[in-house]
């Protein structure tokens, strides 16, 4: 008997960036009602919950119970922004084993209206070994990231400019994403069109040599994914998106380790075997955009472009919709300049999907593969990589 | 009531002080105790590897035991950023300031702040470890050695 296919059903983005008065639970709840709605399934179906543990102890009981849900799989996996392309190997995993035949994936954020930090290295109040020699240095979310970028200059001879085009990409995709727009002009951001590399690099640096555009914002917001056995998927409202391939690994300081290369130079090699694909099978790269250089290095450790070549793989807006030669980057806008309520992994998936069944804002012609992969944790010390490859027919 | 309100209330509001780690944490206590003599501390595993940050079962062996060695504090800066802006008050009032990855000789990384010129700083710059006291510990923080080539 061969092992039983997975695809992605149903998709819901939560629309608005500022949540005044919703909770977390109820942007989850809301989101994953709307999913379930877009594939052509109710709550009944759900026998596999995914959480990432956003609202809080013990989440696979408290968001089983509000949704009123009676999974036979329960997944709390929860390594920050990555979290959901766990999910979906998880899910893909549990679908194959006969385990699990509706898989519901869910995300909720409020981390914008509660104007908190959201960096997931672990704040002050519960000592462990790496807060224990790291905290008196102040080593915030983004001087974590521009250690990686500084050395990736040192030794590659990327430029500012290389990294500043990955934010100019970015809003270019998200000017033509009407819910984008609406998240820059809710979150204040005076200049809602596109933006110059001089523009990026004009901005104030935060952390040597990171500029304040080379930042994800910091929303509200969240979303939904609806993952299905094969023999569901075929009756539903839309053509399933596939997945094809998984992969996972995590990173960490090392005494010798390169840390301009990431965890994605694991996890991605395991994806594209299991999905029997390369890098330039890829029409749409989903790539976790916390900061500029996130992207820059993933785009090395995952295969389309070799290490060091980062830079020069994406300028002249080889990575936008638009230009053949290169998988498009991003195409919703990403965290840069579309979405980033603290783990933006769930939106991948949801983009990528959108590209596949040709509802993007950016639609990519003939798009048939994608790559999500989702960065969790800090770039630059201990992270998580998740790569889910995706298909349609 | 005096009327110097501006000397008086600049006098009594404390200075803002640097995190310090949390205890217990029992991995990283020795090490911390050990740099109120200004000792830098490291572990060395079964295979003669070292170990950084320290903790009691390393990972090559099944058993706890790692060594405990002193570094002469040498080494070279493997990167860097320099911090411009911040949220905590104690680190809003150091910018801009230096904090990298520090290659001791010894053969261990470890994160510190560099007290150096944020326009002179580099990859490759050796440095040495200097202290700042405090209570019963006290924190690394390199400077400059200015006598020392650097490694690329």
């Amino acid at each position: 008997m061969s092992l039983r296919r997975a695809a992605i059903a149903g998709i819901h983005e939560y629309p608005d960036r500022l949540t005044p008065g919703m909770s977390r639970l109820q942007i989850k709840a809301v989101s994953a009602g709307r999913a379930l709605a877009d594939a052509g399934l109710h709550w009944s179906d759900v026998d596999a919950l995914y959480d990432a543990g956003e609202v809080g102890p013990m989440s696979g009981i408290a968001v089983a119970e509000y949704f009123g849900v009676t999974p036979r799989v329960i997944d709390t996996t929860a390594v920050g922004g990555s979290s959901y392309e766990f999910h979906a190997a998880h899910a893909m995993r549990d679908i194959a084993a006969g385990r699990a035949r509706v898989a519901l994936l869910t995300y909720g954020s409020t981390a914008r209206s509660e104007s908190r930090a959201i960096g997931t290295g672990g704040r002050a109040g519960q000592a462990t070994p790496a807060s224990s020699m790291e905290t008196p240095y102040g080593l915030n979310l983004i001087a974590n990231y521009a250690l990686v970028a500084r050395r990736h200059m040192h030794e590659y001879g990327t430029t500012p400019e290389q990294l500043a085009e990955i934010a100019v990409t970015a809003r270019a995709h998200a000017v033509r994403n009407p819910e984008a727009v609406a998240a820059l002009k809710s979150l204040g951001i005076r200049h809602t069109g596109e933006i110059t590399i001089d523009d990026v690099l004009s901005s104030r640096q935060i952390a040597d040599p990171l500029h304040l555009l080379e930042c994800c914002m910091v929303s509200d917001g969240g979303g939904a994914v609806v993952i299905v056995a094969d023999d569901v998927a075929r009756d539903l409202r839309h053509p399933p998106v596939w997945l094809l391939g998984a992969g996972e690994a995590v990173g960490y300081p090392g005494n010798d380790r390169d840390i301009t290369t990431s965890a994605a130079a694991r996890s991605g090699p395991a994806a594209f075997a299991e999905a029997g694909l390369a890098p330039t099978d890829i029409d749409i790269a989903m790539i976790y955009d916390s900061f500029t250089i996130t992207v820059l290095t993933l785009l090395e450790d995952l295969g389309f472009a070799e290490k060091g070549g980062g830079g020069t793989f994406a300028v002249g807006g080889r990575l936008r919709w638009d230009r053949p030669g290169a998988p498009a980057l991003n195409t919703d806008g990403g965290g840069l300049s579309s979405n980033h309520p603290g783990m933006r992994g769930i939106f991948l998936l949801i983009e990528a999907t959108r590209q596949l069944r040709g509802e993007s804002t950016s639609q990519v012609p003939g798009a048939r593969h994608a790559i999500a992969h989702g960065n969790g944790g800090l770039l630059g010390t201990r992270h998580a990589a998740g790569t889910i490859i995706l298909g349609k027919d | 009531m005096s009327t110097d309100t501006t000397g008086t209330s600049r006098a009594e509001r404390p200075a803002p002080q640097r995190p310090l780690p949390l205890f217990p944490e029992p991995d990283t206590e020795p090490w911390w105790r050990a740099t109120a003599e200004h000792r830098l501390l490291y572990q060395v595993g079964a295979s003669g590897r070292p170990v950084f940050y320290p903790r009691l079962v390393g990972p090559d062996a099944l058993e706890p035991g790692g060594e405990w060695r002193e570094s002469a504090g040498a080494g070279g800066v493997y990167s860097y950023t320099v911090l411009r802006r911040h949220g905590h008050p104690f680190f809003r009032s150091q910018l801009p300031y230096v904090v990298g990855f520090v290659d001791l000789d010894e053969g261990f990384r470890m994160l510190a702040q560099v007290d150096a010129d944020p326009e002179a700083i580099r990859v490759g710059m050796r440095v040495r470890v200097g202290w700042e006291d405090h209570d019963g510990l006290s924190v690394p923080v390199f400077v400059p050695d200015e006598g020392r080539d650097s490694v690329p």
